[in-house]
């Protein structure tokens, strides 16, 4: 068990390597640079800046260059953020995208839940039939048809909540609605197949002629195995709410991780592109470590395997 | 004798799928979905890229039976036409997502071993990645190429193809129709095209089924970003942009296309869970 977590975060450091040489290598090959901006800045004031930024060096010596100070931990200065540090602007906008994506999250695990629990338990009724599909809705509406839909109805038409900026506690609930929901969806679906797996399950049955009364049985004994696959389900989920949260950001104008990384990739920013792309993978990374561990903790039997 | 094969595969999942009434209705409204998106333009006496400035946002009527948007095109026009993009992309880079998931998984599983654990070790390091923000990086250096838009999307979304595959061809090696054919004496590819493929047919139509509306969410995301299709070509996703820009004014800009987008992909979701009962029952949910 110990060994085969050490072994995986070890894994994590050929892959972080790898990901960062792809990225410097394909940033630096695609057309167009910093410091060509539509207004045209003088010749020597141009030069000066690429040597600044060690720019002028041949490409093999900036990617060592780039490593060295990486290792050391320094994701280096911002190109077009003067004066800012990447790992600072980093610090900056992340608070913001992940107070998003927990509340997203929190959403998705309230409402996908219970509901999934609900269809299950009572199969084949009107509280199975229309949890599900209300999910299957929920996952064939896209976060960029649902959040204007929401912004249409809650702020233009009924003018209860704000629909852009991101300033007050208010201005939480629109976006993580819209993130959350087709995780809710998806969950509610796993929740629900996952416990009617466990429901037929052996040990359930033993529970049940013992005399365990049905609360009992379905929260200490069926939820444990059902919510396996939710939990396997949470690693790409934890990708996709950074990527989703992209879009969630660029609809309701939210300054976080994500709009700065795409704002970043058109300025070519390098290394601030390097920087979030790094820190993007380190993060999933260390989810789905923890993904495994919630696993291994489920599900005595994918603990012996190892 | 294969011929005859397909057609028995083929005419039992239908025999099955037709039993299922919601994949049926879904299986009908794409036809129709696929109908308007081929044949809209033909019927309507507008361009996509005609624009009228004396008909700025009219809402929908006689003429402009969807409305117009803010350079006076025709909205029914540009939903058909865009929906023709919206598939095309989404049937295309799956396309491209099962030949290379496919391949992979067919050649991991048969060699098995070593060569199978370093395939899929690789499989899972690319899983852990956060694939979306290396395709909007791509999209975004590279410009809006229409082909890398395809080889893009493809290249992320043949990983789940590639697990299924793997898992279905080493379950395969072991048959006794296999060993018989390489005691004939064929050579590996011929055993992994001409046997171990076609009895993975099942799975492979049922993923793919379910990987073309992954796909259009994907291309409309990039879309949505500014990094799809360019105007005045159109596709859902950039028209569900516009009409998201312009809802205040004009909501109907919003609604067709995203009713359109949202339609297409619950149906094919609906197929694609259909599809696995009726091919795949082992590997169905419930």
């Amino acid at each position: 068990m110990k060994s085969f977590f050490i072994s995986r975060l070890l894994q994590a450091i050929p892959t972080l390597l790898i990901i960062a040489t792809l990225t410097f290598f394909m940033t630096r090959f695609a057309p167009g640079g910093p410091f060509d901006s539509e207004k045209a800045i003088p010749e020597e004031i141009k030069v000066k800046l690429e040597s600044h930024f060690g720019l002028n060096l041949p490409l093999f010596d900036q990617y060592l260059l780039y490593m060295k100070n990486l290792l050391a931990g320094d994701l280096g200065p911002s190109f077009k953020y003067v004066g800012w540090d990447v790992s600072e602007l980093i610090g900056v906008a992340f608070p913001v995208s992940l107070g998003l994506g927990v509340s997203a999250l929190f959403i998705a695990l309230l409402v996908g839940l219970p509901a999934g629990m609900v269809a299950a338990l009572r199969k084949n009724t009107l509280w199975d039939y229309l949890p599900m599909g209300l999910a299957m809705v929920g996952i064939c509406l896209p976060t960029f048809v649902l959040g204007p839909i929401l912004i249409m109805i809650f702020s233009t038409k009924l003018n209860l909540l704000p629909a852009l900026g991101w300033y007050s506690w208010s201005d939480l609930i629109l976006p993580s609605l819209t993130l959350g929901l087709f995780y809710a969806a998806y969950i509610a679906r796993l929740t629900r197949a996952g416990m009617l797996e466990t429901l037929k399950q052996d040990y359930v049955r033993t529970a049940r002629a013992k005399g365990a009364s049905p609360n009992r049985v379905v929260i200490k004994h069926a939820l444990r195995g059902g919510l396996l696959p939710v939990v396997t389900f949470l690693g790409p989920a934890f990708a996709g709410l950074v990527s989703g949260s992209f879009i969630i950001e660029s609809i309701f104008f939210i300054p976080g991780l994500g709009k700065f990384f795409v704002t970043a990739a058109f300025n070519r920013d390098y290394t601030m592109v390097l920087g979030t792309v790094l820190f993007y993978a380190t993060l999933i990374i260390i989810l789905n470590l923890l993904v495994d561990f919630l696993q291994a903790w489920l599900d005595p039997k994918a603990r012996e395997q190892r | 004798m294969k011929s005859e094969q397909g057609f028995s595969l083929a005419k039992d999942a239908w025999m099955r799928l037709r039993s299922n009434r919601m994949a049926l209705l879904s299986l009908f409204i794409l036809g129709f979905i696929l109908l308007f998106s081929f044949l809209g333009p033909e019927l309507c006496q507008f361009q996509y890229d005609e624009q009228d400035l004396e008909s700025q946002f009219l809402p929908p009527d006689k003429n402009h039976w969807f409305g117009t948007d803010n350079l006076g095109r025709d909205l029914f026009a540009r939903t058909s036409y865009g929906g023709r993009i919206s598939l095309a992309v989404g049937m295309l880079a799956t396309l491209v997502s099962l030949v290379i998931g496919v391949t992979y998984g067919m050649i991991s599983g048969y060699a098995g071993g070593k060569v199978d654990a370093f395939m899929m070790r690789f499989v899972d390091i690319l899983y852990s990645l956060p694939f979306t923000i290396f395709v909007i990086l791509l999209m975004v250096l590279f410009g809006r190429n229409f082909y890398l838009l395809f080889l893009a999307i493809g290249a992320v979304e043949w990983l789940t193809m590639a697990r299924i595959t793997r898992a279905q061809t080493l379950h395969l090696k072991g048959a006794e129709f296999i060993e018989a054919a390489r005691a004939l004496g064929f050579k590996n590819a011929r055993i992994l095209f001409h046997h171990i493929l076609p009895n993975l047919l099942g799975p492979i139509i049922v993923y793919a089924t379910l990987t073309v509306p992954a796909v259009m969410l994907l291309e409309a995301v990039l879309s949505f970003l500014g990094l799809g299709v360019q105007a005045p070509m159109a596709s859902w996703g950039s028209l569900i942009k516009e009409g998201a820009e312009k809802m205040d004014v004009a909501p109907w800009l919003l609604i067709f296309p995203g009713f359109f987008f949202c339609l297409c992909l619950f149906c094919l979701n609906f197929i694609g869970d259909g599809l696995r009962d009726a091919l795949d029952p082992k590997s169905s949910k419930d």
